[in-house]
């Protein structure tokens, strides 16, 4: 299922890489319908709206409603794709996540649009940085994280093959498509290896694997060898890959969502129970003040700068 | 398939009497050797579930998720004692079950879940869950032009839920003429009357008001309960709300519209005086 692997240096919004991904599926499976709450523009739906007018349920501006039509649908034998701000779908609906959709364990994809802190001047109500943290708490829902345009629509594919519950979290930053080799696949709890590496491991997604390329390419050139693990897929873990990166002496994660309870704990639960080597936890520390998400990715060390001193740091931590 | 409705109507409603005893003995039964559970609504939601599973509702207990079942969404999953007891009744699980209510491992929690039991559509027991999800498989049958009705039944004290209204919104504006909510009306919620706590009349007016056409019955009358619900929705061109007036402990005289009864549970005394009641 793996396509062609892009190699354009132009930046992408991964949400039209969803929207055309899910209009091509819906072509195939007469099973698939889109729920929004008043979302459709936001998930760049608009396609599909016109090309399947009796296939797309908004519910308003309604997301308790939203996540538990998409219930009701897959009792009624559809395959729903939800979609709405990561923020409003998981908190404002996260009791509904829970017993609707992931305790019911039902064939439901939620689609979390515009994550992290794409809605970075409009502050800490429309960040999504607490929302894998929450869903991660419900042990059955698969959660993936991908990391540009290829990996959103093969995510999108995967969770439309999977029968149970998928969170995806699609991110409206603009982001590179990734070097991959031509036979690249994507599964649900495969980790991928972008760059090997002896020293130490980045484990990034989304729309940090980039910058984790980069520092790794620039760490290069002062003798520092470091791997670039994409964790897209937060529940399953890739353990095995945690477990590798463990014999690299020094793990340092990256990833737009908090500190507590996200990419970064996952894998540090992994790490305490194996093969415990200095770790550092880059994100975000809670409620950030207002500016652009590039402005917070500077000022929080989420850039080329800081995670390259992050590596080096935890290098030296090494015993 | 089974469709249980037939032209002998007086005789069915008397079938249902029976069925409706049956449960509200069973039920307390489970409740007692439980000593956990919600009595009064069991009580007060026994004929309204007695209706539907015989003498409403298509179903197959031996296929219990044909696409073509009508659909029951049990919104106040406190309510399992006669929940269990009438899909047992029905034939979704045997009846010996119902013995292991709320024990370790049993598949009958507190609370229903559909992958524990058959018959169970989504897993409830926080209140306001019932009815979004139903809107839900209503308007998968609306988009299939499916004959599958969907009909679910939410507490009163529950509808102080803003989910419920939301849901409301969107089942009127969708016209789901396949859709029934049953509220069971009993007035009381966990410690108080519900108009005490935040009242709800004129409850017929909001749901107009939100798109729905609506019925008043006597929610313990199994003739009126069946002829208003198996009558077809066809062509009607909204959602259907029943406000079933019920009484908290319908059928036990010292449980009979008493508060204390929503998780209260019975001594020795009190349940054998119960079954000398329910006869």
């Amino acid at each position: 299922m793996s396509a062609a692997a892009p190699s354009k240096s132009d930046l992408f919004d991964c949400r039209d890489s969803f929207a055309a991904t899910i209009e091509a599926l819906a072509e195939a499976d007469p099973r698939i319908v889109t729920v929004v709450s008043d979302s459709v523009g936001s998930s760049k739906l608009g396609g599909f709206r016109t090309k399947f007018p009796d296939r797309m349920v908004n519910v308003g501006i309604a997301e308790q409603t939203l996540v538990a039509v998409g219930a009701g649908l897959a009792n009624g034998g559809k395959l729903p794709f939800v979609s709405a701000a990561s923020c409003f779908i998981t908190g404002r609906a996260l009791e509904q996540v829970k017993a609707d959709i992931a305790y019911s364990n039902v064939n439901v994809k939620l689609i979390g649009q515009s994550s992290g802190v794409a809605y970075g001047e409009l502050g800490p109500t429309h960040h999504s940085i607490e929302d894998l943290a929450w869903l991660r708490l419900f042990n059955n829902m698969k959660l993936i994280v991908p990391a540009d345009p290829w990996q959103t629509a093969e995510a999108i594919k995967a969770a439309a093959a999977y029968d149970g519950p998928v969170f995806v979290r699609v991110s409206r930053m603009a982001v590179p498509a990734l070097e991959r080799p031509a036979n690249a696949v994507f599964e649900i709890g495969m980790a991928e290896t972008l760059i090997e590496g002896v020293d130490a491991t980045i484990i990034a997604n989304g729309t940090m694997v980039h910058r984790a390329v980069a520092v790794a390419k620039a760490l290069a050139a002062e003798g520092i060898s470091a791997r670039v693990v994409n964790m897209a897929t937060v529940n399953p873990l890739d353990e095995a890959a945690i477990a590798a990166a463990t014999e690299t002496g020094a793990i340092v994660t990256v990833e737009e969502h908090s500190v507590r309870g996200g990419l970064g704990g996952a894998v540090a639960e992994v790490v305490v129970g194996t093969n415990p080597v200095p770790m550092r936890i880059l994100g975000f520390p809670g409620f950030v003040p207002t500016g652009s998400a590039d402005w917070l990715f500077d000022h929080f060390g989420l850039n080329d700068a800081g995670i390259a001193d992050a590596v080096r740091q935890t290098i030296a931590r090494k015993k | 398939m089974t469709s249980p409705v037939s032209n002998l109507r007086s005789d069915i409603a008397a079938e249902l009497r029976a069925h409706a005893l049956w449960i509200r003995r069973r039920s307390f039964q489970m409740v007692y050797e439980a000593q956990l559970g919600h009595p009064g609504g069991d009580f007060s939601a026994t004929d309204i579930l007695a209706t539907l599973y015989f003498g409403v509702m298509r179903y197959d207990p031996s296929n219990p998720r044909d696409p073509q079942r009508d659909r029951f969404v049990m919104s106040k999953g406190h309510c399992t004692g006669a929940f269990y007891s009438v899909l047992a009744r029905a034939g979704y699980f045997p009846e010996a079950d119902l013995a292991t209510y709320m024990q370790p491992l049993s598949m009958l929690n507190g609370h229903p879940n559909r992958n524990y039991l058959p018959g169970v559509e989504t897993n409830t027991g926080p209140l306001g869950h019932g009815l979004p999800v139903a809107t839900g498989i209503a308007i998968a049958g609306q988009i299939d032009k499916a004959d599958f009705r969907t009909f679910v039944l939410t507490g009163d004290g529950e509808l102080q839920e803003g989910s419920n209204w939301e849901a409301a919104l969107t089942a009127g504006h969708r016209k789901l003429e396949n859709l029934t909510v049953i509220i069971d009306r009993n007035r009381l919620q966990q410690g108080a009357g519900t108009e005490d706590t935040a009242s709800l009349d004129p409850l017929d007016d909001k749901w107009r008001a939100f798109g729905w056409h609506v019925e008043i019955v006597d929610g313990h009358d199994h003739q009126q309960l069946l002829d208003l619900l198996s009558a077809s929705p066809k062509g009607r061109g909204k959602p259907l709300c029943v406000i079933a007036n019920t009484f908290k402990g319908k059928g036990v005289s010292f449980m009979h519209d008493n508060v204390a009864w929503h998780h209260g549970v019975p001594n020795k005394d009190q349940y054998e005086q119960a079954m000398r009641e329910l006869v």
